[in-house]
């Protein structure tokens, strides 16, 4: 248990999922062109991650010690359909909590960092509550990316930029940049 | 007249609609596994093998998936020959199956396969989908070639772990790292963007003589 704290900040800054292992890239440039939308794209995320986490647990535990070879179609359709039924659920009790959410629920299922952190939570080995944890830093990290990206994108809106360099170029260079200051946190934890 | 229709399907995804270079698809596993161009071939020819098998595939069944529910269909079928490459790749060769880890498993995330089963395998003949799916493959995989050789140059001074310079290299060692991948593509992509911009100017001043020579 004295590893939670490890696996936290190892997921938010160390190993950031956008912005070192490449996984949700695809949101990441196409959604960050507003703080508010990035932000709630964000908080979707992180949810669908915990739910995530909770069904590859339940998988790996229960289902595909038998059967190992099924687990990427296991966890696929299992996470699709998972996510699909508290969309309703959510839809049906709390509104308010869907309108923020909205339509990125259905999106984010199919995102590959979704998959990417059932797949290297089993690869670890994590447990429940590991999982837990894992997914939450992994969340809170990939929300923090987007935002940060986001918020530059903002500025750079009301800037004179050339317009040969404008679009996915420009996004690709700012992320390498943002990408550089997350390696800094790689010095954390070297001493332990 | 039916060859250059193959042809045309072939060639379109190589260059003029290069998925990563002009439609910016499937850009999550290229950017992790091109830190050398070992990696980056093994991941293009296992996207290769998923892109056409798949598209073969949704293409035979095309009139017999309900329409409702075809997302899910194909994304069953390309989790399928993700599984069979993967498990390939662990058999074949399993040093660069453990370097691209998870990554292989991740293709069937990559927006590009599934973008193509929809765009296009779902509505042509078999003949057609095989045909665009080898070319997109083929222009996916020219993309994580050039991503992966100018990473490998840079950040290690070797290829395909020959060395190129003398000893008094000094690597770049952040093209290896995440920052390295980012910045590659948007350079990349730059140029892209002038060679369009060249060609836009290109065809204008055309346009313009041909209207004052008439």
């Amino acid at each position: 248990m004295d590893n939670l704290p490890w696996i936290f900040v190892s997921a938010l800054l160390v190993n950031n999922f956008v912005l070192t292992y490449f996984l949700g890239l695809c949101p990441f440039l196409g959604v960050s062109n507003s703080l508010e939308t990035s932000a709630r794209l964000g908080l979707a995320t992180t949810f669908v991650m915990l739910v995530t986490a909770v069904c590859a647990w339940v998988l790996n535990t229960y289902v595909l010690i038998h059967a190992p070879y099924l687990r990427l179609i296991c966890f696929i359709v299992v996470i699709a359909s998972t996510v699909q039924f508290i969309e309703m659920l959510i839809k049906k009790l709390s509104p308010a909590l869907f309108r923020a959410m909205g339509i990125f629920l259905p999106l984010i299922t199919t995102n590959c960092a979704i998959l990417g952190l059932a797949i290297f939570a089993t690869n670890r080995g994590y447990g429940f509550v590991e999982g837990i944890v894992y997914a939450l830093g992994a969340g809170i990290g990939f929300t923090l990316a987007l935002v940060l990206l986001a918020g530059l994108r903002e500025e750079s809106e009301l800037s004179n930029i050339p317009k040969l360099i404008q679009g996915t170029a420009m996004n690709l260079i700012i992320a390498g940049v943002l990408s550089m200051a997350f390696m800094g946190f790689a010095g954390l934890f070297s001493s332990s | 007249m039916k060859k250059n229709e193959s042809y045309e399907e072939f060639v379109k995804g190589i260059w003029r609609d290069n998925p990563v270079f002009v439609q910016v698809l499937g850009m999550c596993p290229m950017l992790a596994v091109t830190n050398s161009a070992i990696n980056a071939i093994a991941m293009g020819m296992a996207s290769m093998f998923v892109l056409v098998g798949s598209s073969f595939l949704v293409s035979v069944f095309r009139h017999v998936i309900p329409k409702q529910v075809r997302i899910s269909c194909f994304i069953i079928i390309i989790a399928t020959f993700v599984t069979i490459a993967d498990y390939t790749l662990l058999a074949l060769v399993p040093k660069v199956h453990k370097e691209l880890g998870a990554f292989i498993p991740l293709i069937v995330a990559n927006c590009l396969i599934l973008g193509r089963q929809e765009a296009f395998a779902s509505r042509y003949p078999t003949r057609l989908a095989v045909m665009d799916a080898l070319g997109m493959a083929g222009g996916f995989m020219l993309a994580l070639f050039s991503l992966g050789a100018v990473r490998e140059i840079l950040g290690d001074g070797a290829l395909f772990g020959f060395r190129l310079f003398g000893e008094s290299f000094e690597p770049w060692i952040v093209m290896i790292l995440p920052p390295g991948g980012f910045l590659t593509l948007g350079v990349i992509l730059l140029f892209f963007n002038w060679f369009k911009y060249k060609k836009d100017e290109f065809l204008a001043d055309v346009a313009e003589a041909e209207r004052s020579g008439s």
